[in-house]
């Protein structure tokens, strides 16, 4: 499957870009960001501490045990601030 | 019963105008950009645009079924905001005041760790740097 993976904040800033497609066969968010983290420095850089990490499937929040199947768009962040 | 995320500033009569007709009480928090550094100009809001809307209208929903709100508002901002500028704000209309406080509350402590926004403090001198998660914001979730 093709996912579309965002990346926000300082995550963002490490990846190098905001957005890109990647081909994939991980059946969980926590394959997926093994995968992601083996593509470069900056994507290792930005999802090496899995206890921060945070990640939203199809703009819905999730833990890394989530699986896949079906997904579209999966983003990572770091713990929100807002309010 | 709204929410919006915008980079324009907001006029809180403005949103009151109308808000919670009938109700016995209306709350409103107010968020403000605050300076603890002494060296502080801005604050730069990145958001997930979609997510967030999705988010904070969840969380309104929630708040409403919870405390028996008549209305609900939230209207956060991104961008770049000045010192003193205001970030957002929650209103809560319900018949009586423990349910618009509870509930205003509530929805605080979910924008806080919840909604999908990450702040940068832009200092005097142009450096920017992103705004920690305070762990005590985690633990009032669990409050509720």
């Amino acid at each position: 499957m093709t996912l579309e993976v965002l990346y926000f904040a300082w995550l963002r800033e490490r990846v190098g870009h905001p957005r890109e497609s990647v081909a994939t066969d991980a059946a969980t968010v926590r394959d997926l960001v093994a995968q992601l983290a083996a593509q470069s420095d900056g994507h290792a850089a930005a999802l090496d501490d899995l206890a921060t990490l945070r990640c939203a499937v199809d703009q819905k929040l999730v833990d890394l045990d989530t699986p896949l199947a079906g997904a579209r768009e999966v983003a990572f962040f770091p713990p929100m601030t807002g309010g | 019963m709204s929410a919006r995320v915008q980079a324009e500033p907001f006029d809180l009569a403005v949103e009151l105008r109308g808000f919670g007709a009938g109700a016995g009480a209306v709350v409103t928090f107010t968020g403000i950009v605050r300076d603890d550094s002494g060296h502080m100009a801005a604050l730069d809001i990145e958001h997930y645009p979609g997510m967030t809307e999705r988010a904070l209208t969840d969380f309104g929903a929630a708040a409403a079924a919870r405390f028996d709100l008549s209305d609900w508002r939230i209207v956060h901002r991104h961008g770049r905001i000045e010192t003193g500028g205001q970030i957002m704000m929650v209103a809560t209309a319900a018949r009586h005041r423990r349910a618009a406080f509870d509930a205003a509350d509530y929805l605080m402590d979910w924008l806080k760790s919840r909604a999908p926004f990450w702040k940068r403090e832009i200092a005097q001198d142009g450096s920017a740097s992103w705004v920690e998660a305070r762990s005590n914001d985690e633990d009032a979730l669990g409050r509720w």
